[in-house]
């Protein structure tokens, strides 16, 4: 693995990952001067104000529900991601069927979703969807969170789809050629030849969009779901609207996501650069 | 070794003595004609070369034999299937025709000994036991016992091609398509596949072999055919071929490559 990377590209990864320390220092930076708004806009609200509680006494009291709402975050984003991965797979591999019946609507389905704004799609299933589902004398509740996590989970599936094409397409068609000569059918051929080489490749940019979804899920309080945005906005109101709290308040939501995402992100950037030597 | 057929131009029904059987092949990607009727006999258990400059249909006319390529006209006939029929029975036709490719192609997900196995049992439904005991003595047959447990990609170029021509032979074809096999190799390299396939021709396999290798196709092959665009432009035993080329065209071609 290293020896290939050494015999065949020295300069080039040597010329990236001098590009890479740069980048690396920036980020670096970047992390710092974040940390460096959120303590000095706290301390200067501490030194300003008197007569109310202090910043830090403030964030302590409410990080609890705050991160009860972070949490709740994670949880629609996770299950939205789910969602979309289990019916992004299928519709991506329907849109290479040979049968048009089959690949057309899949296409269709695909471009459409991919090309909607999310918070768009998420108005839609909010607003549009019942709020509950009756099937005879069973009713099964249909809460704004569960409206939310299909609203996510569509530009998911539809990216997911994309995912699952480009790694498939990018499998060498002598792969195909050796199956077909070897009496494979198109779907062994699919299931165990192609998709298994396809997992690594997808990895990547698959987690890229768990991050992104992530990102997007604090969309969701725009359509008055109770999470980590909406509780914060709802929090600063509880301490009187105070205006110095609203750079520590909105802060620790942006740390939470931060923390929670940059890790995510550091494992694509590692998973890239490990698959790409490998290959 | 059989006679082989003489080429006749002007192509009658296929010899009964052969095993392999192309008439006046045609095959065509668009505008661009690549085949431009193809006629050839190859009877059982004989070894043939295509030679001919690239670009010039060799790897195409091979793949449509194992129907990778569909022909435009013509008829082919393996063992007395045809295969230019929309109604082909492409697993009974490919289970009696193996093809090892330029680039090896092994699953790169699955060890050497998996890729050997993977069809036999998935796809013909063949006892697992009775395969792994099959598929390690193929790799003994190419001479790689140890290997087994060996992914592709740790595996030599040379070496992935002796698993590619077990994986082939795992089928028990009655044919084998080598596709220009040994293009990607270096010279060591090349000398053990060569020296498998002269093997496999030795025990009696027919070979189709689209080769540049000269030396191979002098000592191993039972026909020569030299092609150019898209027609067979001279046949004949390897001895005659190379001592003897009639049209100015193999002979031009000769004089560069030896």
């Amino acid at each position: 693995m290293l020896r290939l990377r050494d015999a065949f590209s020295l300069p080039l990864v040597s010329a990236s990952e001098g590009a890479l320390r740069n980048w690396r220092r920036t980020e670096r930076a970047g992390l710092a001067a974040l940390l460096v708004v959120f303590v000095c806009s706290s301390a200067y609200a501490a030194t300003v104000v008197s007569g109310h509680d202090s910043i830090p006494t403030v964030l302590w009291r409410w990080a609890p529900l705050l991160l009860w709402g972070f949490l709740f975050n994670l949880v629609i984003s996770a299950l939205s991601m789910a969602l979309g991965t289990v019916a992004g797979v299928p519709l991506g591999i329907f849109q290479m069927s040979p049968n048009p019946l089959v690949s057309r609507p899949a296409i269709l389905v695909t471009q459409f979703f991919r090309n909607a704004p999310w918070l768009v799609l998420l108005f839609i299933c909010v607003l549009l969807l019942p709020f509950e589902l009756r099937i005879g004398t069973l009713r099964i509740p249909f809460p704004d969170w569960v409206k939310a996590v299909i609203g996510f989970a569509l530009p998911a599936m539809a990216n997911v789809a994309e995912i699952v094409r480009g790694a498939v397409l990018s499998v060498p068609s002598g792969q195909w050629e050796s199956a077909e000569s070897l009496c494979f059918s198109r779907r062994q051929t699919m299931m165990q030849i192609i998709l298994p080489q396809c997992i690594k490749r997808m990895l990547p940019p698959w987690m890229n969009l768990y991050s992104l979804i992530t990102m997007s899920s604090v969309n969701a309080s725009v359509v008055g779901v109770t999470e980590m945005l909406t509780i914060t906005t709802q929090v600063h109101a509880a301490e009187g609207s105070r205006p110095e709290l609203l750079a520590p308040l909105y802060s620790f939501a942006l740390i939470c996501f931060f923390i929670y995402s940059y890790p995510i992100s550091k494992w694509t950037e590692y998973l890239e650069l490990k698959y790409q030597v490998k290959e | 070794m059989t006679e082989p057929a003489p080429f006749r131009p002007e192509p009658p029904a296929a010899s009964p003595r052969a095993f392999v059987s192309l008439r006046d092949v045609h095959k065509s990607f668009g505008n661009v004609q690549v085949i431009n009727g193809v006629s050839l006999d190859v009877a059982r258990g004989q070894t043939i070369c295509i030679i001919g400059p690239s670009g010039s249909g060799k790897s195409t006319l091979i793949r449509c034999i194992n129907a990778l390529v569909p022909v435009n006209s013509g008829s082919i006939t393996v063992d007395g299937i045809e295969v230019n029929d929309p109604k082909l029975d492409k697993l009974a036709l490919r289970r009696k025709v193996g093809i090892v490719f330029q680039q090896y192609n092994l699953f790169p997900h699955k060890t050497a000994l998996q890729n050997i196995m993977m069809a036999p049992v998935t796809v013909l439904k063949q006892d697992k036991a009775e395969v792994e005991a099959r598929a390690h003595a193929l790799m003994k047959k190419v001479r790689l016992s140890g290997k087994e447990a060996s992914y592709p990609g740790e595996l030599s170029g040379g070496q992935q091609q002796r698993v590619a021509i077990a994986r082939a032979l795992a089928m028990r074809p009655e044919v084998m398509l080598f596709d220009e096999v040994t293009a990607a190799l270096d010279p060591e390299t090349k000398k053990e596949v060569l020296f498998t396939i002269q093997e496999l021709a030795k025990d009696g396999m027919t070979c189709i072999v689209v080769t540049h290798e000269m030396g191979f196709a002098r000592e191993v092959a039972d026909h020569v055919y030299f092609t150019e665009g898209g027609l067979i432009v001279e046949h004949s035993p390897p001895a005659e071929f190379f001592g003897n080329a009639k049209d100015p065209r193999t002979r031009e071609f000769l004089s560069q490559v030896l």
